[in-house]
């Protein structure tokens, strides 16, 4: 259990990284479909959220499930880890959580309630400001746990329990019992400049995903014009916070600082990073929306990968390492197992979820239909 | 209302929403499927519009479904945290396995939802086929979790760490086959009373389009057999119990001594303090007769057991009683249906057995309700039976009514919200029998 992890134990914290990556490409697009919602505007303010519903509805319940993979999957492998983290991010998590719920009922109550435009709006306006909201709670709790600061009061409580436990009550405890605050434990954990600045980036990043998807989804020019001009300004957003705020913080945030600026890989990896968003934006601007689909995935996969890399091999910073988290070996093996058979059955599915839904453009002549009715009554 | 106690609260609240939905989730794909099954047979419209009508309601239910499971995954965490450090690698496996029933229910819940006219006829009916199987599925593998916090195998514990884990072994415990099989029956009998319930009242109100006809008989079609089987169902999970958790079967019978030709209490409340439980109808040697097919065997009472390992008597031996009643309530009822059906007598037409049916539509969760409270809270003071107690696996943050009191506040809104969509649906359904030409 100490020492280096085995190779096993890092593929499965390689397939969590994955899991948590599709949920970020995929739920993430749920979400900043959301965005736009909530930012529809002009004369085709109508026509934009009908296409957004209908891109999001049939997918948005199996991208959710991502995230219960990751949850699942971190409690079986490394369960230290999950303890730890819903411990000390109690709050965001639960703020998270209620935007999901509301998110999620908010969705589908608009799409079966009262078609008149009160009810319409009413609950088109919580779906929407919970999308903007949710994301970035997850990339609070994200920053929360790349910068240590989780860590760090997680250090502050166990340090109160080991002594309660030891039943010292010696002055070195005292100390610990008083610096052990709720705020230190329970708020310090999360509200840091840092982590509101990954939460902010995590929004721009899947407004960005999104626009680029819509674009790509649109039956008609105007509306794929639209989407162009808002996936551009989310992608100059998302630029200027993933450059500002490493920069920013390097000198306070030690991953930043040390490993992920401070790294032997970190410049050439920056510099790729930075051609393949250079790549989405322009593909965007030059209007090939397929390569622009594929350019901003690849660049939010980059960013993923360089935090990963940044903490490696610290699965919650400063001290848990993956090898020290890992459960035992039985259960790995496992977990590998399930994971094989599970993918048996999930990549067919999923490749069919997304043929007959995003395989072929819908015909101009259904949308237009379609927007009449406000995209309603094809669902029968 | 102290942290431990808002912890247990937010848990069972959070569960006890939780599993309405998902016996929706589990049950009405299955009627979904017959009703379409029969339209691609007869090409008759009716039972398209029913299936259609059907999906609309259930696709309100799922997502308010996953919604509140999303809960349950993070909430493990957020009030036990020690009790999944302990028990993740253990029981992660059936979790795991679910995970991959719920993206399978999902996708197809998708494809089925917002499929019609993408697909072929024939695709789309598979569809629903793949929701019914994964949504039993998802079923069968928490139900196995929950199973090991009763009777929990495949590790050892040294110095308060799991040792020696077997995760297979932990998947395959005692308590795993009784309570799968009768939850399975408890979704199907409640979704199908549910259904035949709704649509009963219907009728009696005059809606004699033969849309509400087919959807009484559908649904019976699965919740009556379902409803016949629990009792049995439930007698093998009461054998479990006397075997494995003796004090959690006092605790459901009242039994406060030890007692040879033990008899059964129907109705009647414990008095702890007293140690006896009173104003219950007793029947002789029933309760031996029950749980170990003896009338004369011995059934241990709680003072077997020190007090601080009893469970809240009064609460498990009611929520038992009221189990027991509406079970057999539902399966005298179906047994009268299928007795018409058998006779060849419209059940449709029997204003009596509507009216027993119109009854019954909260019953089936009103038992299932009622049946996890003896689960759960006969199993405490434990968390893992005889392994972990409840008190030590409370998460450290202070506060907890805070995060109980939003919840609550949620799920109330939810179900408000629920319940009006869901009536605007019904208001909507085809009315006179005119209307069908
Ligand atoms: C439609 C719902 C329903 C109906 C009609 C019944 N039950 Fe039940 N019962 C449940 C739904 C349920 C459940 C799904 O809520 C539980 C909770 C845990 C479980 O496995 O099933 C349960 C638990 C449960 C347990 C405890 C198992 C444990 O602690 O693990 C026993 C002994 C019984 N039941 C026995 C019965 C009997 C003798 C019934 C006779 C009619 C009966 N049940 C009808
Ligand atoms: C006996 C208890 C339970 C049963 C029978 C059950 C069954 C189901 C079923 C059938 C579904 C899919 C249908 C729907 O969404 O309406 C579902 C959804 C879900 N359940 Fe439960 N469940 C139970 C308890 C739990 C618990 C304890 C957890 C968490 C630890 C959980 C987590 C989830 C999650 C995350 C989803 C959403 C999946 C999605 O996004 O589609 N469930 N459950
Ligand atoms: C959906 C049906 C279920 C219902 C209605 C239900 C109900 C309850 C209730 C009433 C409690 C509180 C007991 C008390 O403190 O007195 C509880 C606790 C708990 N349940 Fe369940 N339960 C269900 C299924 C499950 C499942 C499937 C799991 C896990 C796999 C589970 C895990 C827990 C845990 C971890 C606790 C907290 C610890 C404890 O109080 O023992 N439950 N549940």
């Amino acid at each position: 259990m100490s020492g280096d992890a085995g190779l096993l134990t890092l593929a499965l914290a390689g397939v969590l990284l994955a899991a948590l990556l599709a949920y970020v490409l995929l739920g993430g697009a749920d979400y900043g479909g959301g965005v736009w919602d909530l930012f529809a505007t002009g004369e085709r303010k109508e026509r934009q959220r009908a296409l957004i519903a209908d891109a999001i509805g049939p997918v948005w319940e199996a991208n959710h499930v991502w995230l219960i993979l990751v949850v699942v999957l971190l409690f079986t492998v490394f369960p230290p880890a999950f303890a730890r983290l819903t411990t000390v991010l109690h709050l965001p998590l639960l703020l998270m959580l209620i935007g999901i719920v509301l998110r999620g009922t908010a969705f589908t109550f608009r799409t079966y309630d009262d078609r008149r435009s009160g009810a319409q709006r009413r609950w088109g306006l919580v779906f929407a400001i919970a999308s903007v909201f949710t994301p970035i709670m997850l990339g609070i709790c994200v920053g929360a746990i790349a910068s240590g600061a989780a860590g760090e009061s997680w250090g502050i409580l166990a340090r109160v329990q080991a002594c309660a436990q030891a039943g010292d009550t010696g002055p070195e405890c005292e100390g610990a019992r008083q610096a052990a605050t709720f705020g230190a434990v329970y708020v310090q954990s999360w509200l840091t400049p840092f982590a509101l600045g990954i939460g902010v980036l995590a929004l721009a990043m899947f407004a960005f995903l999104a626009g680029v998807y819509l674009a790509v989804e649109s039956p008609d020019a105007a509306l794929r014009e639209d989407f162009r001009l808002r996936a551009l300004v989310a992608a100059g957003a998302t630029a200027a916070i993933a450059v500002l705020l490493p920069l920013a913080s390097a000198g306070r945030v030690p991953i930043v600082g040390e490993r992920l600026l401070g790294a032997w890989w970190s410049k050439p990896a920056l510099f790729v990073t930075a051609a393949v968003a250079a790549t989405a934006a322009s593909a965007l601007w030059r209007r090939r929306y397929r390569l622009a689909r594929w350019a901003s995935a690849g660049m939010v996969t980059l960013l993923l990968a360089g935090w990963a890399a940044a903490q490696f091999p610290l699965l919650v910073p400063p001290d848990l390492t993956i090898a020290l988290a890992a459960a035992p070996q039985a259960t790995q093996r496992l977990v590998a197992w399930v994971l094989g058979l599970g993918a048996f059955v999930l990549v067919p599915s999923m490749v069919y979820l997304f043929r007959v839904f995003k395989g072929r453009p819908p015909a101009f002549a259904r949308m237009e239909a379609r927007t009449t009715v406000r995209g309603r009554d094809h669902r029968g | 209302m102290s942290d431990l106690l808002a912890a247990r609260a937010q848990m069972a609240l959070s569960l006890g929403f939780h599993i309405i939905f998902a016996i929706v989730g589990i049950g009405m794909p299955v009627l979904m499927v017959i009703a379409e099954r029969r339209f691609l047979r007869t090409g008759d419209p009716v039972f398209l519009d029913l299936t259609k009508r059907w999906a609309k309601g259930t696709a309100i239910l799922f997502a308010v479904g996953a919604v509140s499971g999303t809960i349950l995954s993070f909430e493990l965490g957020l009030l036990w945290p020690g009790f999944m450090e302990f028990a993740g690698p253990i029981i992660g496996m059936p979790f795991s396995l679910e995970g991959f029933a719920f993206f399978t229910e999902a996708i197809f819940l998708g494809i089925y939802l917002y499929g019609w006219g993408r697909i072929s006829p024939r695709a789309h009916w598979w569809s629903g086929v793949m929701v019914a199987v994964s949504g039993a599925a998802s079923a069968v593998f928490v139900v196995i979790a929950n199973a090991w916090m009763n009777t929990p195998r495949g590790f050892r514990i040294e110095n308060g760490v799991a040792m020696d884990v077997d995760p297979l072994a932990a998947m395959m415990t005692p308590a795993a086959f009784p309570q799968v099989l009768h939850m399975m029956l408890a979704a199907y009998a409640a979704t199908g009373f549910a259904v035949a319930g709704i649509h009963a009242y219907l009728i009696l109100r005059g809606r004699t389009h033969p849309f509400h006809r087919h959807a009484v008989h559908i649904a019976l079609m699965v919740g009556a057999p379902a409803a016949l089987l629990q009792p049995i169902s439930g007698d093998i999970s009461a054998r479990y119990v006397a075997k494995w958790q003796p004090a959690k079967l006092a605790a459901m019978e009242g039994q406060f001594r030890t007692e040879r030709g033990a008899p059964l209490r129907l109705g009647g409340l414990p008095d702890e303090e007293a140690m006896t439980t009173r104003w219950a109808i007793e029947i002789p040697k029933a309760l031996s007769l029950l749980a170990f097919h003896d009338p004369n065997a011995t059934v241990a009472g709680l003072e077997e057991f020190p007090r601080e390992n009893w469970p809240p008597v009064a609460v498990t031996h009611i929520a038992f009683q009221v189990m027991v009643a509406l079970g057999t309530y539902l399966a005298a009822v179906s047994a009268w249906a299928v007795l018409m059906a058998l006779r060849r007598r419209p059940i449709v037409a029997n204003r009596a057995l509507l009216r027993a049916l119109a009854v019954a539509t909260p019953f089936g969760f009103i038992a299932t309700e009622a049946g996890w409270v003896v689960t759960e809270v006969g199993r405490q003071p434990w968390i893992i039976y005889e392994v972990a107690r409840t008190a030590d696996a409370v998460t450290p943050m202070p506060g907890l009514q805070f995060p109980f009191a939003i919840f609550t506040a949620m799920y109330i809104g939810l179900s408000v919200i629920v319940i009006l969509l869901l009536r605007r649906q019904l208001a909507e359904s085809p009315r006179e029998e005119a209307a069908a030409a």
